[in-house]
């Protein structure tokens, strides 16, 4: 008896609709954000990762409404990140149905906020999103979706971030983000071993062993895809299929 | 029949709230944020999130401790996670919290000594229950996997109430059954099938 990792599909949102489709079977509208959670549901996601890219405030809202029409009928964790940048932000995310805020550039511009938000909310809804980068012979924060170097250490990013009342850090490899080339295992590890929280591995699946190497080899809690989930390669079952026969506890 | 879901400033109530509308679609389930919005009720749903200090203060602010009190005498109440740890003794969070003291036994912090296991601080995740015989456990079936977060617990799990245990580094209470009091660590309104099955027998528990 332990408690299972987990696999968590990402999906990018923009006014209230799923962008970059989706593309599995027995969904009539790919860029309905129910109907997509409801099919992740099915495959037996652990959980569901939002990620917000509405630019706009009109937009916000609409994300909203999102939220609290997924949570009405898919009971597994939810996670919005994306855009959050006041208290209030995640007290609306929350009160519309999510059970979990990422927190990214916002942490880096403002550090106090990840601290205010855990006080007022709790740390086991914040999580932190780190974009890291290798340069040189460790990994830097970048911000912005990787653009923006900020020259902070990763590692010591996220232990200050625990610190400061995170309960999890979600974790982006830049260099390995949409190459399908598997997870940076030496960032992950590093990280992992680095916070007491737990670490979500993200950026690079390619296939199924590299869920696998995410656990073993990264030491992740974790793991989140969005390509190989969204284009049918693999389903969730076949994710858990792969890692229960590697030995990785999963929920059945 | 009337599911009153508690309103006391903590807590994810819209999740409780839509999963007790799947699970007892034949109920009427309404937020109450004032106590005497109760007595209409004939179930209560007590949630909470975030610290146990947080949430005893918020309960208390709002005069749901006696009102609560009042109603388990005749009526079935649920308790959610940081609902569940409210009803005990005392917790060790910031440096001692008392809590509501209707079920005998303490609420402390996983020791980081897990970590040398590998295990992490919340945990936070699925694991799997073992479950007591009982009505509540109705259609669950043995080491059944519920959706938990938390990184404080009781390990009391000897005491008469331990409905269900699990293990992370050691083994913990994980619901807890006494009187009309019926309360889970974990979250049913986000542990998919099981958790929706846990709150239709609820509805229909008669203690």
């Amino acid at each position: 008896m332990s408690v299972a990792k987990r696999i968590i599909p990402c999906l990018d949102v923009a006014d209230g609709r799923v962008v970059k489709g989706v593309q599995f079977v027995d969904i009539r509208d790919a860029g309905d954000p129910v109907a997509v959670a409801r099919g992740y549901d099915q495959q037996g996601a652990d959980e569901l990762t939002f990620l917000d890219i509405t630019a706009t405030h009109e937009g916000r809202d609409t994300t909203f409404q999102m939220v609290e029409q997924i949570a009405s009928e898919v009971f597994i964790p939810l996670t919005v990140g994306g855009g959050g940048r006041e208290v209030n932000d995640i007290r609306n995310l929350l009160n519309h149905g999510a059970d979990k805020v990422g927190i990214n550039s916002a942490a880096v511009s403002n550090p106090e906020f990840v601290k205010a938000a855990a006080d007022r909310f709790g740390s086991q809804c914040i999580v932190v999103a780190i974009d890291a980068k290798q340069v040189g012979e460790h990994w830097e924060i970048f911000t912005h979706g990787g653009r923006k170097p900020t020259g902070i250490n990763a590692v010591e990013w996220a232990a200050r971030m625990v610190d400061y009342g995170a309960g999890e850090i979600l974790l982006t490899s830049m260099d390995r983000d949409g190459t399908g080339d598997g997870f940076d295992l030496a960032l992950t590890r590093a990280i992992s071993d680095a916070v007491a929280v737990p670490v979500i591995a993200s950026g690079g699946v390619g296939n199924l062993d590299h869920l696998v190497d995410g656990v073993t080899l990264g030491g992740a809690e974790a793991v989140l895809a969005a390509s190989i989930f969204h284009f049918g390669t693999y389903t969730v079952a076949q994710a858990k299929a792969t890692m229960a026969a590697a030995g990785i506890d999963v929920r059945l | 029949m009337i599911v009153g879901v508690i309103d006391y400033g903590m807590g994810n109530l819209h999740s409780v709230s839509k999963a007790l509308e799947h699970a007892g679609p034949d109920w009427d389930v309404r937020l109450i944020d004032s106590p005497d919005q109760l007595a209409a009720c004939d179930r209560a749903v007590l949630p909470g999130v975030g610290a146990m200090g947080a949430c005893v203060q918020g309960i208390k602010d709002a005069g749901f401790d006696t009102a609560l009190q009042t109603f388990v005498q005749t009526k079935p109440m649920m308790g959610v996670c940081v609902g569940m740890q409210a009803l005990f003794t005392r917790g060790d969070e910031s440096g001692g919290v008392e809590g509501l003291d209707w079920v005998k036994g303490e609420i402390n912090h996983f020791p980081t000594s897990i970590r040398q296991q590998g295990l992490k601080i919340p945990h936070m995740g699925w694991n799997q229950i073992e479950h007591h015989d009982h009505a509540l456990f109705d259609g669950i079936a043995p080491g059944e996997r519920f959706y938990f977060v938390h990184s404080f617990r009781s390990v009391d799990v000897g005491s008469p109430y331990v409905a269900a245990t699990a293990i992370h580094g050691e083994r913990f209470v994980a619901a807890i059954i006494q009187g009309n009091v019926f309360a889970t660590q974990f979250h049913p309104e986000k542990s998919q099938h099981a958790g929706l099955t846990l709150y239709s027998n609820f509805l229909n528990w008669t203690p």
